[in-house]
């Protein structure tokens, strides 16, 4: 046999190797077997996170001088709709902030009365689910007390984050959303941020409001809201999973 | 010279051997994969986009290719194929190193987790089982006499020239083995864990003091990465000294406990 030849054979056979290697993860990936055993570890991952994070433990808060120079924005950098561009050109004049659904008073709020209910500030950090972390600092409208304004129905057991940008294009699915339970809507640390290192918050950050939940990995941070929504299931929204990245794979309970 | 078969591995040593190996091997593809999703690593608790000590990326060449570029603590090199850029995509590793082998982060961190699980909780029973049975300190720990330097440094002699104990010797481990499995189940194995609850912000919350411990958020996950890249190595050379030292005799060990070895009558 040439050099060539085997070569040739040598380089076919790591090739074949490699395709059957590809091909049986790939297979494995779509097992039915693999998938119920993976969507068991699933069910104990959330199990584990609850049982740990019962307790309104506070995510770590940092000092001034650990803010990142240059905080990363990831998702919808702007919304391109005409009702959000309209918001826009008048600087969130007549934007307001719905708070409906399962509660005893619906609220229509404009920024000066989000600026009004109780605030908190905190420096956190913010890991997106890709790996990367920034530090930031923001402030806002503590939900739990706004919750409470509202008042929640007794059947009340999700809170849903009703966003203006289309991140997943035109149709019903396309909207960004997301949604809490309650223990983590009451959380201290739960914000509706309107203003991000000391300045109104961006557009590529989601001005005028977004959510901070910071226990929890960055898709969670619904930017953007417009509205709020009390549920007793979200099966019925979107894709039923009860956000746009969870409609997508991603875990509802993104504490990892 | 006759051939006699000891019992080796008991069956604690083999169950938790293979159902470590399956999960490693799904727990390194699927974290490669997750990887992917931003293939750059940092120390300190957050990520200086500008300044990472490890990235992959794709860079343009004059012909209008894609070269991928791994840059390492300001060193760049071209790792064309393999980091950065792969069938001309731009890629952290190659399809064939991750699990899927198309991009998707979800089915990734959904692999890992499941198999998180399994690898934390049989790695846990063995540590118990291993320390508890006194096979810690019968079979791994270097005895007094394989700890002297002229025994280690004749180990080291007898490892590069690919000579490997015979007979009586090849009762037990030399000492190179095993500092390499302790290595492996004291330090790298639990590192893996630790590092990887760290890079959850729920965790954090919960134990604030370990994330510090190893030096914030980003510096645990290149820790992770660094300590996987470890286990890699060693993966390496295990199964080329298994192939080595003689193929058949160590699976059998590893499958049905028995492992031949000569001796004189």
């Amino acid at each position: 046999m040439s050099g060539l030849d085997r070569r040739g054979l040598i380089a076919g056979a790591g090739a074949a190797l490699g395709g059957l290697w590809l091909a049986g993860c790939d297979r494995l990936n779509r097992s039915p077997t693999a998938q119920a055993l993976i969507g068991r570890g699933e069910a104990l991952t959330y199990k584990a996170q609850r049982a740990l994070l019962g307790g309104g433990q506070l995510a770590k808060e940092f000092a001034p001088k650990d803010v990142s120079p240059a905080f990363k924005a990831n998702g919808t950098m702007r919304p391109r709709t005409p009702e959000y561009e309209a918001l826009l050109a008048s600087q969130f004049a007549d934007w307001r902030l719905v708070v409906d659904g399962l509660v005893k008073t619906p609220l229509s709020l404009s920024l000066a009365d989000l600026h009004a209910e109780p605030a908190r500030s905190q420096i956190t950090r913010h890991d997106c689910v890709e790996g990367w972390s920034c530090i930031g600092q923001w402030r806002g409208a503590r939900l739990g007390p706004l919750l409470e304004k509202a008042g929640l129905a007794d059947s009340a057991r999700y809170i849903v984050f009703h966003c203006a940008d289309r991140l997943g294009g035109e149709g019903p699915r396309g909207l960004y959303y997301e949604s809490l339970d309650l223990a983590d809507a009451f959380h201290p640390q739960t914000l509706l941020a309107y203003e991000m290192n000391g300045a109104p918050l961006s557009v590529p950050h989601g001005a005028p409001l977004r959510l901070r939940v910071e226990r929890q990995l960055g898709y969670k941070h619904a930017k953007y809201v417009m509205r709020i929504e009390a549920v007793e299931s979200f099966a019925h929204i979107a894709g039923g999973k009860g956000g746009f990245w969870e409609d997508r794979g991603y875990e509802w309970y993104a504490g990892i | 010279m006759v051939k006699i078969r000891i019992r080796r591995h008991s069956l604690p040593v083999r169950i938790a051997h293979w159902v470590n190996a399956a999960a490693f091997v799904l727990l390194l593809a699927s974290g490669l994969q997750i990887f992917n999703a931003h293939p750059a690593l940092y120390w300190g608790q957050k990520s200086d986009f500008d300044r990472p000590w490890v990235a992959m990326t794709p860079s343009g060449s004059a012909d209008g290719r894609l070269i991928g570029v791994t840059e390492v603590a300001g060193r760049r090199f071209d790792t064309t194929n393999l980091l950065g850029v792969s069938d001309g995509q731009a890629r952290g590793f190659p399809a064939w190193a991750t699990l899927p082998s198309y991009r998707s982060l979800a089915e990734g961190r959904r692999w890992h987790f499941a198999m998180a699980w399994l690898f934390a909780i049989n790695g846990a029973l063995y540590l118990l089982w291993t320390f508890l049975s006194g096979h810690l300190f019968r079979d791994l720990w270097p005895t007094r006499e394989q700890s002297r330097p002229r025994h280690i440094f004749k180990d080291i002699l007898d490892h590069a020239r690919l000579r490997f104990p015979k007979g009586e010797e090849a009762r037990r481990y030399n000492v190179i083995q095993k500092w390499a499995y302790l290595a492996v189940i004291l330090v790298l194995l639990p590192l893996m864990v630790l590092t990887g609850l760290c890079m959850s912000p729920g965790f954090n919350a919960v134990a604030p003091w370990l994330v510090e411990a190893f030096g914030g958020r980003q510096s645990a996950r290149t820790i992770h990465f660094l300590s996987a890249s470890g286990l890699v190595l060693f993966f390496l050379v295990h199964l080329s000294l298994v192939a080595l030292s003689g193929l058949w005799n160590n699976l059998r060990s590893m499958v049905t406990g028995r492992y031949a070895i000569e001796v004189g009558e």
